[in-house]
């Protein structure tokens, strides 16, 4: 029976590569362990190796293929003893129960119930949705009037992941500044864990790119004493769940210096990272920290959605004297987006942007919460019902008169996250809201947030766990009275 | 008394009978000398903190000064020999024992204790307290309340000297009880990993509290601790100045000269309770007044400028005088310099980002 070769999913965010080479030509009779392929990503480079003993009947997808999904067939096996013609021209469809067993679905589901998994997200405007990554860049230079943006119009638009907008603030940053160097797990020689870091090594050398061992809380307080003395350390976390380890420092060592030295001793430092669920990683490795940090005064806290914001804003975070916290997001990273070619493009922190205007009802998010919200604004005025999406960008200190302006306009609000519903993000909006906008509310705020359970493996179990679009489009309909 | 303070007692004295069993602490056969200015020198830097901390723990008992204040009585020769072998420009940084490392940095006893008493001259502007001062000025790095905490961050004061090469080294200070963190073992790593110049500064009073090194430690050879590190270290006598500072150099000139990072155990004492409100039931009347009357730090320099160096005792008590007259104004200044301002509330949170 034929087997198909399925495009592997190097990590469990990974949702196409590139098949770089085939190591065995059609004919080859190949066995378990012979490597059949060259995969790449973004961030790394692995090989396919056969499972089963075979003939390689027949190559699907060609080498130097970009932007091959995952588990789309590349290949089939003929086995011992099958006509290789007959298995050729037999394989490479979808099984309904194939020999090859399907791995799980390893992009994470963003889609409302019901939508087209497969469909790429067409970006009604360029910084509407993030660009499928195999999409050609549909770029628009006029930046919609209404909405407020960060750089002069006209300005030109550069397609770029989140995670390439990230080692170019970094990069950039660290031309301008040699006491600005990057510390922690892997980001030297193996080019960052998510490859935030790639090339960083290369271009400053080991002493501005410093590999730690496994030792978070070492070597977050390490970095918070250099900053001290005035260097602007970039600490990352390989995820922000292993800060976990290190959150004395970030808290009781760097974000209260200033104040119990009476403004003599700050501490000019970022801690970045990925926050919060990636897929399939488990409750230890999904913990969205956003409401932690948030609450804690002498820290800045930034989360941003889009590779421009991503880049603009951790430039700032770099350039600002006190503790960043810098909230990143394992899915987004790969996910592109316009970000305007300038010298220098920094996003001030603590300003929310007006994403998409409308007049109906106010969505407030922030980073993958951002893929909920506008996606359930492009649902909602299907039905007629036009919501304004803000992107809170800064969670500390968060700028309330954008949500309070727009709550004033609107009359409803709902708030997305992925963090736990109690004492969350959203709670703390509620909370603005009841004080700054009481007489304009016409609807009790909702809140459309994680679910509150430790996030459970399972695949369905982990997207029940964590928002959908279709609970904001019901959220948002339900404050609207419809 | 209880059984587990009996229990307590037991093993102090098995520690105690350990240590002096142990050759490493037998006093040296050539024991360095100190030259007259040096003693006087160290004298006068001693008693400033001793008297200091006196002061501070008269003014804590009528109620001026405030929350925790842990007094470095007994252990002065420690912070003032090592003071002695750095240089300007090192760094000091502790924990929550802290006002003799200030004193001995060249801060203001005034700004020190305005800050004990809470009030706008003090270091921190009255919002730090007794365990968070700093003073860029004079390289000292606080002054911090978690225990251990201040081992990673003064490693990372000597990863700051490395990356610029300024030739500076890091003090680190620690007592028994934070060297059983599991941080100090991430730092040490990471500090001879790196070569950084850091001397460690275990300062062994014997309790962490109200707990004796021996309860608390598998290995109660402290300067050991960084045997598998391979980190130099060595056990010093921290009542005798003179051995403070001998070792200091040491351990400086190596961390200096790119070897890395040196671990000093200072064997030390301190009088007082861990804080003021420990009545110290831990440990016998007897064992303090002996290391009291024995090995005093400041006795056996006084002795020893009266003895050997010939120094009349009426310039001593000119030289008690003075202190207590910087001591006496450092109080003055404390109980009558204004609280902060109400509107200081709301200030050092954030530094303005420059555009």
């Amino acid at each position: 029976m034929a087997t198909d070769i399925l495009m592997p999913a190097l990590s469990p965010t990974m949702e196409e590569g590139k098949l770089a080479k085939w190591l065995k030509k059609e004919g080859d009779a190949v066995k378990s362990g012979d490597v059949l392929a060259e995969i790449e990503t973004d961030k790394a480079t692995m090989e396919v190796e056969a499972i089963d003993e075979g003939i390689l009947a027949k190559i699907l997808v060609e080498e130097g293929a970009e932007g091959v999904k995952v588990n789309t067939p590349i290949a089939i096996i003929a086995a011992e003893g099958e006509d290789v013609a007959a298995a050729a021209s037999g394989g490479g469809k979808p099984k309904a129960n194939g020999a090859a067993a399907e791995p799980p679905a390893p992009t994470p589901d963003m889609q409302a119930e019901g939508q087209a998994a497969q469909s790429a997200p067409t970006a009604k405007t360029a910084d509407d949705t993030p660009n499928a990554p195999a999409a050609p860049a549909v770029i628009t230079t006029k930046a919609r009037a209404e909405v407020m943006e960060d750089y002069p119009a006209g300005t030109e638009m550069v397609t770029t992941s989140v995670r390439e907008a990230l080692r170019d603030a970094m990069a950039e940053e660290m031309r301008k500044d040699d006491d600005v160097f990057v510390i922690g797990e892997e980001v030297a020689e193996y080019q960052g864990a998510y490859k935030i870091t790639q090339g960083l090594l290369q271009e400053f050398g080991a002493r501005r790119v410093v590999d730690t061992p496994i030792t978070e809380h070492g070597f977050a307080g390490i970095a918070v004493g250099a900053a001290y003395t005035g260097l602007k350390p970039i600490v990352e976390f390989m995820t922000f769940n292993f800060a976990m380890q290190a959150i004395d420092h970030i808290i009781n060592s760097a974000a209260k210096t200033l104040y119990m030295s009476g403004g003599q001793l700050g501490c000019p430092i970022v801690f970045r990272g990925p926050n919060g669920a990636a897929a399939r990683v488990g409750a230890q490795h999904s913990h969205d920290y956003s409401a932690w940090y948030s609450n804690v005064p002498g820290l800045k806290v930034v989360a941003p959605y889009t590779a421009a914001d991503a880049k603009g804003l951790l430039k700032a975070a770099i350039r600002d004297p006190n503790p960043v916290i810098f909230l990143e997001n394992e899915i987004l990273y790969g996910q592109t987006f316009p970000v305007p070619k300038l010298d220098d493009f920094v996003v001030p922190i603590g300003k929310a942007k007006v994403h998409r205007t409308g007049k109906d009802v106010t969505i407030v998010s922030f980073s993958i919460g951002m893929t909920y919200a506008l996606k359930a604004a492009q649902a909602l005025a299907e039905q007629g019902i036009e919501a304004e999406v803000i992107d809170l960008r800064t969670l500390r200190p968060m700028d309330t008169a954008t949500v309070v302006e727009s709550v004033k306009k609107t009359g409803r609000c709902v708030t997305v996250e992925e963090g736990f519903p109690q004492s969350g993000i959203g709670a703390e909006i509620v909370a603005r809201l009841m004080v700054d906008a009481f007489d304009y509310l016409d609807a009790p705020v909702l809140r459309v947030t994680g679910k509150d359970v430790p996030m459970p493996y399972a695949a369905n179990l982990e997207k029940l766990a964590l928002p959908n679009v279709a609970e904001v489009v019901e959220a948002a309909k339900a404050v609207c009275y419809r | 008394m209880d059984a587990a303070n009996e229990a307590g007692h037991a093993t102090a004295e098995a520690a105690k009978a350990m240590r002096e069993s142990d050759p490493g602490h037998a006093p040296a056969p050539n024991t360095p000398q100190f030259t007259k200015d040096e003693d006087l020198h160290a004298y006068h830097e001693m008693l400033l903190i001793r008297r200091f901390e006196e002061k501070a723990g008269q003014l804590y008992g009528m109620g001026l000064i405030g929350g925790f204040c842990h007094l470095y009585i007994g252990q002065e020769a420690v912070v003032i020999g090592m003071q002695m072998a750095s240089v300007e420009g090192d760094q000091v940084i502790t924990g929550y024992r802290d006002h003799g490392h200030m004193l001995a940095c060249g801060m203001d006893p005034k700004g020190v204790m305005a800050e004990l008493t809470g009030r706008r001259g003090g270091y921190s502007r009255g919002k730090g307290g007794s365990m968070h001062m700093f003073s860029r000025e004079k390289q000292f790095f606080g002054g911090h309340g978690i225990v251990g905490a201040q081992v990673s961050l003064g490693t990372g004061l000597g990863f700051a000297d490395a990356y610029r090469k300024n030739g500076q080294v890091s003090m680190t200070y620690m007592g028994d009880g934070a060297a059983n963190q599991g941080q100090v073992y991430e730092s040490f790593n990471m500090a001879q990993l790196w070569k950084l110049p850091v001397v460690y500064v275990i300062e062994n009073n014997r309790y962490a509290m109200g707990t004796s090194v021996a309860r608390a430690s598998a290995q109660t050879d402290f300067s050991k601790r960084g045997i598998s590190f391979g980190i130099p270290g060595e056990q010093v006598d921290g009542m005798d100045v003179r051995t403070v500072r001998e070792a200091a150099a040491r351990a400086i000139a190596h961390a200096r000269s790119g070897e890395g990072p040196y671990i000093l155990e200072m064997q030390t004492y301190r009088y007082r309770g861990h804080s003021m409100s420990d009545p110290a039931k831990y440990r016998s009347k007897d064992e303090v007044s002996k290391m009291r009357d024995e090995h005093d730090p400041i006795e056996m320099v006084r002795k020893r400028l009266i003895e050997a160096h010939g120094v009349p005792e009426a310039e001593l008590k000119a030289t008690d005088a003075k202190v207590r007259e910087v001591v006496n104004e450092s109080a003055e200044f404390a109980t009558h310099d204004p609280e902060p301002d109400p509107s200081e509330l709301w200030t050092d949170i954030l530094l303005e980002a420059r555009a």
